[in-house]
């Protein structure tokens, strides 16, 4: 398991290793920043002054070694636009962004899983379908339709919930929502397609031959079984909200998170941001995927066993 | 005769409109066993889950007829709720199922899932229980029984999971057991322990058994009495002996006939001739595991075989499963690329062969393979499936095809019809039929047909047998068949390679094999065999002590 652990974590920064030289080089792709930054009206003395003081004067490969230099020494340079460090803008921002994310998975979890279940064993009543009917139209709203909505109906006309901002519990309602929207639909559906794929294996037939009941025999021998197909797909999940969802939501209610920051960045051609901030993201996407991989191991015997 | 320990009584069992089980009356009494035969579809094993009232889990509905349990409490369990009848399964009738692997659960220890039995039903605490679990996996003769209550089941072979499933079924000594081709799934010396540990427990315990099974040398092994079921109804029901002397039925005569038997002789061997096949010194190495930060380790499936098939001649190659007959039968074709070797096939080097030429030389050996159902396009009509080789080899026109695939579908026994319909409008020995036509469509000198009939029951299993008999005469094919059947395997060779654990230990005429064998697993293999013919059962021999070397396989691997 230990061994198993610790392959998980060196493919983790391998991975990692990689996702930094996409983003050295992607962003190079994009041209010079100095044009983009301060534009036309510069003297080309200037101009070469500043690529000098950029380092953008220096081979391609030496800005690459200096690019990873900084993991070293943890310099990641000043943002254009703030000219603060920007190890502090974005922990400044990835805490609230890690919060929203927290409480979305939460509220997930939660609600899908059992929801999935009954969907499962309810499957031919009416409550199997109003649950399955839910998660359809879950699934077939955008969240930001579905953070109109709620903006409209708790903040607008009902004045219950605080639209902007991250201040307070009654500020995490809405967002969490509305990140969550898809999520929970989708898990749903995948936990009740797992359950029910469990409930027609052999050894559940053996279960229910050796006296249990359905539901000791679904708690006991299904829900493990179905957990191994249910983490893969939460990782997965958890993977596009934080790449995507989070950006949409943090737009939506102002919160003050590193979506947002990403996109002001991006915007504003702040490339020291840019790149630190998307390397940040996948830190903690490869996080939740290493942390998901064990968790996986944990559930099934076979791949703990065969792996270490 | 003993008081029954079971009555079913006109039993009627349906799925939607269709009558599964239609008013099945039987016994069984105290210490005896029933065995249930029949062809799949026959309704056995809806009776036997029926029983335990598991049918309607699985989409079934009991229509009518009574099912009585006696002993000290009698009860008549399709008139009892569900609560009552859990405190029944596992308890007073277990089951065992066939395939052990599905049967249990994978992320579950054996420990686990054995002392939950004694939680449930005897109320123990988990550690009293997994206790009691030790016992009783001693009670099954398994090695080392505390080390295994840790271990998962796929950390043990399939003899040894077959004993945990055992285990499990008779943890609370049960009056009944019920055993859904409990040895079906098993190797034929796996199989021979099991039947034997299974019939001494049944005399310690003084249980009834209901065994299921196809297998007529299952039954004469270990049977007292024989039920025969046929489209859900009951044909026969007679004492063992006297059904084996004297079948009663129609039914029963042709299902005994069917029967593969050893000693039933081979085909006489054709004049000696040019090789069509020599194979020398094959080597088949797989890559196990590797990968990232890992080194690969390396299993060697095939080790340094050498065969020649000659002319209108068919080598059946026979052995149990994991010993390589599979990769050895694609190894030749290249469709599994060997390590080392050479392989002559038809006079033509195929071991040096590029891609180019080896996609040609293939039109000479065609492959028939175990599953029909798996192994034949869905989507495409019989006319394209059959007359596809020939079509990619340039044997036949688009505007010809059509009269290819209705000469070879009377060449394999079907209607000329059949051409413009799809897989699923046929049956099991029919599919096999179409693969059989479609390997002829390019005139191969060479079929290598790996398990085609072990999918089958034995009567259609006999038919594409004769069939490819048939073929053989008037084609001057020549044919490696792969089984793990011996009976098959001498119903249709001229000469018998036994293969154990990569390698071909004995090979010779099938006469010499069989009844001279010169190889100790070869002696092994065929005094394991179960002979439909119950005066042949000896008394009882003692169950080994311990289990063969090779159930401890699964314990290298983990």
């Amino acid at each position: 398991m230990i061994a198993y652990a610790v392959r998980v974590i060196a493919k983790a920064l391998v991975t990692f290793l990689a996702i930094v030289t996409l983003v050295f080089f992607f962003t190079r792709i994009t041209g010079n920043p100095i044009d983009y930054v301060i534009g036309q009206g510069i003297t080309q003395e200037d101009r070469a002054l500043l690529m000098t003081y950029f380092g953008l004067d220096q081979p391609l490969w030496l800005q690459y070694l200096r690019f990873l230099r900084a993991f070293v020494d943890g310099e990641f340079g000043l943002s254009f636009v703030e000219r603060r460090p920007v190890t502090e803008i974005v922990a400044d921002r990835l805490w609230p962004s890690l919060q929203l994310l927290g409480s979305g998975l939460a509220l997930t979890l939660l609600l899908s899983i059992p929801l999935g279940i009954v969907a499962a064993i309810e499957r031919k009543s009416w409550i199997g379908n109003a649950v399955m009917s839910f998660a359809f139209i879950g699934y077939a709203i955008p969240n930001f339709v579905l953070a109109t909505f709620l903006i409209l109906i708790f903040a607008y006309w009902l004045n219950w919930l605080p639209v902007v901002g991250n201040g307070t519990a009654l500020h995490f309602i809405m967002p969490t929502i509305t990140l969550s929207g898809v999520m929970i639909a989708a898990l749903t559906r995948f936990t009740r397609n797992a359950m029910l794929d469990v409930l027609g294996q052999d050894y559940m037939r053996t279960a229910r031959a050796k006296g249990l009941s359905e539901r000791q025999g679904l708690f006991k021998h299904g829900l493990r079984n179905a957990s191994i197909t249910i983490l893969s797909v939460i990782g997965l999940q958890v993977a596009g909200l934080a790449a995507s969802g989070n950006v949409v939501v943090e737009a939506i209610f102002a919160w003050p998170g590193i979506g947002d920051l990403l996109v002001r960045s991006a915007i504003q051609r702040d490339y020291p941001v840019l790149q630190f901030g998307v390397i940040a993201v996948s830190v903690a996407v490869l996080t939740v995927n290493a942390l998901v991989d064990i968790a996986y191991a944990y559930a099934d015997p076979r791949i703990r066993l065969a792996r270490a | 005769m003993t008081a029954p320990i079971l009555t079913v009584s006109d039993l009627r069992v349906s799925f939607g409109r269709h009558e599964a089980v239609k008013g099945v009356s039987f016994s069984v009494p105290a210490g005896r066993t029933l065995a249930l035969v029949g062809e799949s579809g026959s309704g056995k094993s809806v009776t036997a889950l029926s029983i335990l009232r598991l049918v309607e889990r699985e989409g079934g509905r009991i229509d009518g007829g009574a099912i009585n349990l006696f002993g000290e409490n009698p009860v008549e369990l399709t008139a009892i709720d569900e609560a009552q009848m859990r405190a029944i399964r596992g308890n007073r009738i277990s089951m065992v199922f066939q395939e052990p692997m599905t049967s249990l659960n994978p992320v579950l220890t054996v420990g686990d899932q054995v002392s939950e039995v004694f939680i449930r039903h005897r109320g123990l605490g988990v550690r009293e229980a997994l206790a009691e679990a030790k016992v009783a996996l001693d009670a099954v003769r398994i090695p080392e029984a505390g080390r295994r209550l840790g271990q998962y089941p796929h950390e043990l072979s399939g003899g040894l999971r077959q004993r945990v499933m055992i285990a499990i079924a008779l943890a609370c000594r049960p009056q009944l057991m019920i055993a859904d081709e409990p040895s079906t799934a098993l190797d034929v010396t796996t199989q021979a322990e099991i039947l034997a540990l299974m019939r001494e427990l049944q005399a310690q315990i003084g249980m009834a058994m209901l065994f299921i099974t196809h297998d007529m040398g299952v039954v004469a092994e270990i049977a007292d009495r024989v039920a025969v079921m046929r489209h859900g109804e009951l044909v026969e029901d007679a004492e063992v002996s006297a059904f084996f002397a004297a079948p009663r039925h129609d039914y029963s005569r042709r299902l005994l006939a069917a029967a593969p038997k050893l000693g039933e002789g081979s085909p006489t061997a054709p004049p000696a001739s040019e090789p069509v096949l020599e194979v020398e010194g094959l080597i088949t190495r797989f890559r196990l595991g590797g990968g990232f930060l890992r080194a690969a380790r390396h299993f060697e499936a095939v080790r340094g075989v050498s065969l020649t098939v000659g002319a209108g001649e068919t080598l059946g190659l026979v052995g149990e499963s994991g010993c390589g007959k599979s990769t050895l039968a694609r190894s030749v074709l290249r469709l599994v690329e060997p390590s080392a070797g050479a392989i002559r096939l038809a006079g033509r080097d195929l071991s040096a062969m590029d891609r180019t030429t080896l996609l040609h030389a293939r039109r000479d050996a065609q492959m028939v393979f175990q599953d029909p159902y798996a192994s034949l396009n869905p989507r495409l009509p019989v006319s394209e499936l059959v007359t596809e080789p020939a079509a990619i080899h340039g044997v036949v026109t688009r505007r010809h095809s059509r009269e290819l695939a209705v000469s070879l579908l009377e060449k394999v026994g079907l209607e000329a019809d059949a051409v413009d319909r799809y897989p699923h409008q046929f049956s099991g020995g029919q599919r096999q039929r179409l693969c059989i036509a479609r390997a002829l469509s390019v005139k191969p000198k060479l079929i290598v047909a790996d398990e085609p009939v072990s999918a089958l029951d034995v009567s259609i299993a006999r038919q594409i047998t004769d069939l490819l008999l048939e073929l053989q005469r008037q084609e001057g094919l020549s044919f490696l068949f792969i089984s793990h059947d011996i009976a098959v395997i001498e119903r249709v060779s001229h000469r018998i390679a036994v293969m154990y654990q990569g390698e071909i230990v004995e090979t010779g005429p099938a006469a010499a094999v069989l009844f001279s064998p010169q190889h100790a697993y070869t002696r092994r293999l065929l005094s394991a065999v179960p002979r439909a013919d119950h005066r042949s059962r000896a008394a009882p021999p003692p169950a080994p002590r311990t289990v063969r070397i090779a159930d401890f396989a699964g314990a290298d691997a983990a």
